[in-house]
């Protein structure tokens, strides 16, 4: 192990480390604390100019109410909701077909179309940007949620087929030659012995879409506008707008927008992490 | 044998083919949902970045003229091009920083995991979120920065308002997630690093940096790897936190080429799209240089697989 483990160093040191630790973590979250801090602040503290003393009084019920029950932002959530988990199923199931396709059979273009995944989904957003909302608009889509839902589907499947086949090269050969030699049909191989195999891989690509899409901003300004179909990042700004002043609303209205990502963290944290470091362990 | 006779004596063509055609129709759908959304994109744009088009009307062909007046008259494209530099280069302090986290973080002792899930938070929220909270951090009289550096008698500074420190200032902003990422990356790769050549290089004296450097970075290889690819896409993408902190301001000191790209053709230079379009392919082959070393280096891995 490295560093020297702490058990085997001076106990000072020991001691030391220990009250680095919870300083360490303060500064590192000092940004974060400071807006949690805000969310609980009366109106006042801030025209007093108490921007990071203490609260005057407790306002939390206050502020979050008001945020979910005089602003859009509620809206903005349920949007993201709808446009988020129809996006990891439709992500997942495509990415599974096709690293199943690139993981277990060898025919000409194999890495060709893998390395076409991979590209792609390393591309500038930019330059799919005039071509996709151009589209979009065409097809009836503009300031929808199936149209966000329909392209983040068809973006994330590049990281996601990545993702899969090489999953599934790690997976043991053998059992799907196995498989073959009693005569099962290559899609009940699939369905039958490959998919329960990869219900870890699943588990941590769904957190991780999860959270891509969830704090996706850039498709969310150029595919959408207004409370219709924006999800709780587009809504965040216009919030921001609306309320430019109102820190302790706007710093409700973020911890609100960040809380379902962080709470998939903290649910599922092996699974995303897992997701994050793709084959960086072995 | 019988069992297959059952059928009939010819088999029918999916049965036959089954081994070659299988894979093609589990690929189809995800080619075609790529391909219309991505591939096909990417080559419209190249297209479109030889017209002017105000996205609505006929687009009339003007060659390469939408390039020359990037290239050699236009100042913001020049600013924005030597922010993306900036970002570029600053963007990978995301690196070290992290792993000297990682290695401040790899020890057990009590309640470690949660410090370790704790120090992972800035990743896990919006960019959305994080450059609002770095814009109060940075509020020019009220901010918590200026009220730090109060203490140390200095100040105050308006970063953000500030030509030449708003862009550093949004970097600032930008590392904080993502040197989280580089430390879960160090911090699984350190979990990894093999303890047996550890105590054996322990045995021959080496300690301190000489370990870090001769034993356990070597050990990182891949870790590193992909903290590089994640970090580079991640600086060329930057985007959100530059709309939400600056808009691109003061005096469009803030830009880079995907914020830029964005404005000529969506906002309030009206809508320019083959202009905005020419911007979008300059920053992909930029970008394509970084993922052609990508690709190569994973093929080369790819070639001791199965």
């Amino acid at each position: 192990m490295f560093p020297t483990p702490i058990e085997k160093t001076s106990r000072q040191w020991q001691l030391t480390y220990q009250a680095i630790l919870p300083f360490a973590l303060i500064v590192w979250l000092l940004p974060l604390i400071a807006v949690a801090m805000f969310s609980i602040k009366p109106d006042a503290d801030f025209t007093n100019g108490n921007y990071w003393g203490l609260p005057s009084s407790f306002e939390a019920f206050n502020n979050y109410g008001r945020v979910f029950f005089e602003s859009n932002m509620p809206r903005y959530l349920v949007n993201s909701l709808l446009i988020t988990i129809p996006t990891v199923i439709g992500a997942v199931a495509l990415s599974c077909m096709a690293g199943f396709a690139l993981g277990v059979y060898r025919f000409k273009g194999n890495l060709f179309i893998f390395f076409m995944f991979i590209a792609g989904n390393f591309v500038p957003f930019q330059i799919l940007m005039v071509p996709v909302r151009d589209m979009t608009i065409n097809m009836n889509l503009y300031d929808t949620k199936t149209g966000l839902v329909l392209f983040h589907v068809a973006f994330q499947a590049g990281f996601c087929t990545l993702f899969m086949r090489n999953f599934i090269r790690a997976l043991p050969f053998p059992l799907i030659e196995a498989a073959r030699v009693e005569g099962v049909a290559e899609w009940r191989i699939f369905w039958f012995v490959v998919l329960p195999l990869m219900k870890p891989a699943l588990a941590a690509l769904a957190v991780l879409i999860f959270t891509f899409i969830w704090n996706d901003y850039f498709w969310a300004v150029v595919l959408t506008q207004g409370p219709d179909a924006q999800p709780v990042t587009a809504g965040i700004t216009e919030f921001n707008s609306q309320f430019r002043a109102a820190y302790h609303l706007m710093s409700a209205g973020s911890i609100v927008a960040a809380l379902p990502p962080v709470a998939m963290f903290f649910l599922m944290q092996k699974h995303f992490i897992a997701g994050l470091t793709l084959g960086a362990v072995k | 044998m019988t069992a297959v006779t059952d059928t009939g004596v010819q088999r029918s063509w999916y049965k036959r083919n089954e081994i070659a055609v299988t894979p093609w129709l589990f690929l189809l759908p995800a080619i075609l949902f790529f391909s219309v959304y991505v591939i096909i994109p990417i080559a419209q744009s190249f297209w479109i970045s030889f017209h002017q088009w105000d996205g609505l009307g006929e687009a009339t062909w003007v060659g390469t003229a939408n390039y020359e007046r990037l290239l050699f008259d236009d100042r913001k494209f020049s600013v924005s091009f030597w922010n993306n530099i900036k970002w570029l280069i600053l963007y990978l302090l995301a690196i070290p920083a992290g792993l000297f986290i990682a290695l401040f973080l790899n020890q057990t002792v009590r309640g470690i995991r949660l410090y370790k899930s704790l120090f992972f938070f800035p990743f896990v929220i919006s960019q959305v979120v994080v450059g609002l909270v770095f814009s109060w951090f940075y509020l020019p009289r009220e901010g918590l920065l200026n009220a730090i550096l109060a203490i140390f008698g200095t100040g105050p500074v308006n970063i953000l308002g500030d030509p030449t420190l708003a862009t550093y200032g949004i970097i600032a902003a930008g590392l904080w997630p993502q040197t989280a990422y580089c430390m879960i990356l160090y911090l699984t790769g350190l979990n990894a690093v093999d303890p047996e050549q550890v105590e054996a290089a322990r045995l021959d004296g080496a300690k301190g940096y000489k370990m870090l450097w001769y034993v356990i970075l070597p050990q990182l290889k891949p870790a590193t790897f992909i903290a590089f690819v994640v970090t580079i896409i991640g600086a060329l993408r930057s985007f959100d936190l530059i709309s939400v902190m600056t808009n691109g301001g003061p005096f469009g000191s803030t830009r880079v080429l995907s914020f830029y790209m964005f404005e000529e053709s969506l906002s309030e230079f009206g809508f320019r799209m083959g202009y905005g379009a020419a911007i979008a392919v300059v920053l992909f082959f930029i970008m394509l240089g970084f993922i052609v070393y990508f690709l190569y280096s994973m093929w080369r891995d790819d070639q001791g697989g199965r």
